[in-house]
């Protein structure tokens, strides 16, 4: 199969979108960050200069527009940049995109996507390295999407783009350069549908984003130790597919949530809980979490490594469980 | 500025009666314990909701404030789920889930009610977007307080609207003057550095006009301009609407008993009390009365006639609501997602 890029996949999709659905259009247009991959976006500039706006440096409006446009029929596809500059948007995004429906008892729609890049990228320091999907995740009536390969990023984006409710796309900056199989045709990867990156039968390891990457090299590794890892990616939090999951809890008996956001509170402590609650017959050894310490993100790269989960510290917290008796 | 032809003036005073009769209901129901909430009343202010509502066209997009009952029951929407929606009712515009704060009514273009201050300006810059990028030929208005001008939003969205000439018109309606003030016991009142609101729109080049908001002729004339303005792709308008606060609103409840006499719009004699002074020169239903009666588009009769039957619309509307069903406690999961 053909292989492109995490950002041309990103490059198909949103070109398929905007062709197909004269209701699409870019709100900010720079969704592949300012690396040297931006230039991919020249193209869509050029073939869409009439649904192309690239807005001032105002993320509380552009959340505001983005909501207040969609309500009018609209798919605005909002690109926020760094995702931790969706704080100054927060109050549009949480107390007016993820609530309009519910308050309006179904009557008004919010056919909205919000672009963020999230995570460490090295070097972002305290202001740059935000993951906040697990504080959004906490705002009920956003669904959240977390590609981590080409080929979901490209199915993830049609979907989100043709959802009716607000949704949070949530990209990370490391993703953009992977290169993997996408078909080119068009397809869409329904919410709610999680995905198995790696068959094992010891340990199952849920991560999402760009830390499935991590998760991947780090069942390698455990392989040649002769510990079989599953790795799980539900790719939408909301809706979440809770049971793929517990099924895969279910055949391994032993658990591992490995994430990017904050250990109080975030994605692995979500996760965790879930599969405590609803699949404690099947655990044989504590669930064990690999996540962000509770520390605002130094710059120097040794502080930075400290906090960030990496493959050897998924691969210790692995050996711990399978030793656990 | 010409005057207002009779259709139009009187089609203006219909819904300045609806909204003060709505909300004298309001007053009495939460009176009455009917509802658990704060609310905000928008007497003193109908002629610019009136006014600005009747300029619009049934395709124009509404997005509104906390203040927000004059501007549903002013377009028009049905008084029945208004009040139904107050009362928390199964029945009203948003089963319940809206409540006085949230009130939206899309199937009348009325998209949402943000009761974060400032909030609906940002929402209405967005519909204008929409309504632009889907080379749809209507406009989007904002109704929002003199209080939302000192949120960042509102002058970020300001720079967007000019910078992409969005068909939005944002209605300030600067009802703080009169107005105790917190120190009174009051509500609060806009607290800002600039001595004129208008200078924040005009820095982005959005153009600006400033109306005596209880003027049914100026409003409207304003209002008409700024919709021709966003409908020739002119860009955004900024309308300042000045109106004397109600003294109903200090101290913070409204306590004021408002059994609004028409009569008195005409005969003097019968305004007494502290706050006749606001009655004489600053009640907008009573001016909007008097001027009707002297240009001759009705008589006295006339118009006590639509005061009546006002009346009874809104009895009906708050029986309605009153004889609503509660919601029930198991939907609370609906409506989370499309």
């Amino acid at each position: 199969m053909r292989k492109i890029s995490y950002a041309a996949a990103i490059v198909e999709a949103l070109r398929t979108s905007l062709a197909e659905d004269p209701r699409v259009s870019l709100v900010g247009s720079y969704v592949l960050g300012l690396g040297p991959k931006r230039v991919l976006m020249d193209p869509i500039r050029a073939e869409f200069p009439d649904r192309i706006y690239d807005p001032p440096t105002s993320e509380a409006a552009i959340v505001s527009l983005g909501a207040g446009a969609a309500m009018a029929g609209a798919r605005p596809f909002v690109d926020i940049g760094t995702a931790s500059f969706s704080y100054v948007g927060w109050s549009p995004l949480v107390n007016e995109a993820a609530v309009a429906h519910h308050m309006s008892n179904g009557a008004v729609r919010v056919p909205v996507v919000y672009h963020m890049l999230h995570g460490l990228r090295g070097g972002g320091a305290a202001q740059h390295s935000h993951s906040p999907q697990a504080m959004l995740w906490n705002a009920a009536g956003l669904e959240i999407v977390l590609p981590s390969s080409p080929y979901d990023v490209k199915g993830l984006i049609r979907s989100a783009i043709k959802s009716d409710n607000p949704t949070v796309f949530v990209n990370h900056a490391r993703l953009m350069d992977i290169e993997g199989d996408v078909p080119e045709e068009d397809y869409a990867i329904p919410f709610g549908r999680g995905d198995i990156k790696r068959k094992g039968r010891d340990v199952t390891l849920i991560a999402t984003s760009y830390i499935v990457q991590t998760a991947l090299a780090a069942a390698e590794t455990l392989a040649g130790e002769g510990i079989e890892i599953e790795v799980v990616d539900p790719r939408t939090l909301v809706p979440l597919d809770r049971d793929l999951l517990l099924q895969s809890v279910g055949r391994t008996g032993r658990l591992v949530v490995a994430d990017e956001t904050n250990l109080s509170c975030g994605i692995a402590s979500e996760l965790s809980a879930i599969v405590a609650e609803h699949g404690f017959r099947s655990l044989r050894a504590p669930i064990m979490r690999v996540a962000r310490p509770n520390v605002p993100t130094p710059f120097s790269q040794p502080l930075e490594q400290a906090i960030t989960p990496t493959s050897d510290k998924i691969c210790d917290a692995v050996r711990k469980i399978m030793t656990w008796s | 500025m010409t005057a207002l032809d009779r259709r139009t003036s009187l089609s203006i005073f219909q819904r300045m009666l609806m909204i003060r009769h709505f909300e004298e209901a309001v007053i009495e129901l939460f009176k009455q314990g009917r509802f658990v909430s704060h609310y905000h009343i928008y007497i003193g202010q109908e002629a610019t909701g009136g006014a600005v509502l009747e300029a619009l066209g049934e395709n124009d997009l509404i997005c509104t404030t906390h203040r927000n009952h004059g501007h549903i029951i002013g377009r028009g929407c049905d008084p029945n789920r208004a009040m139904a929606e107050i009362l928390g009712r199964a029945t009203g515009f948003n089963g319940g889930r809206g409540g006085t704060l949230h009130i939206s009514d899309p199937a009348h273009g009325f998209l949402s009610t943000s009761a974060v201050v400032g909030g609906c300006s940002g929402l209405a810059t967005g519909a204008a977007y929409g309504l632009k990028v889907r080379r749809q030929p209507h406009v989007a208005v904002g109704f929002f307080g003199d209080g939302a001008l000192e949120e960042g939003l509102v002058i970020e969205s300001f720079n967007i609207a000019a910078l992409w000439k969005l068909p939005v018109v944002y209605v300030c309606e600067n009802n703080s003057a009169g107005a105790a003030g917190p120190q009174q016991g009051g509500y609060p009142t806009a607290i800002t550095a600039t001595d004129s609101f208008t200078r924040l729109p005009a820095a982005y080049g959005i153009h600006c006009v400033k109306v005596d908001g209880t003027d049914m002729n100026a409003v409207h004339g304003a209002a008409t301009d700024a919709v021709h303005r966003c409908r020739n792709g002119d860009g955004p308008v900024f309308i300042e609407a000045f109106t004397v606060r109600w003294p109903g609103s200090s101290p913070l409840w409204p306590e004021l008993a408002t059994a609004t006499d028409l009569p008195s719009a005409w005969d003097a004699t019968r305004i007494a009390g502290p706050h006749a002074d606001w009655l004489r020169g600053h009640d907008p239903l009573l001016r909007a009365a008097r001027e009707l009666a002297a240009a001759g588009h009705a008589t006295a009769d006339e118009l006590l006639a639509r005061d009546k039957d006002a009346r009874v619309r809104i009895a009906a509307a708050t029986k309605f609501a009153i004889d609503s069903p509660m919601p029930r406690p198991e939907t609370v999961g609906d409506h989370v997602f499309a």
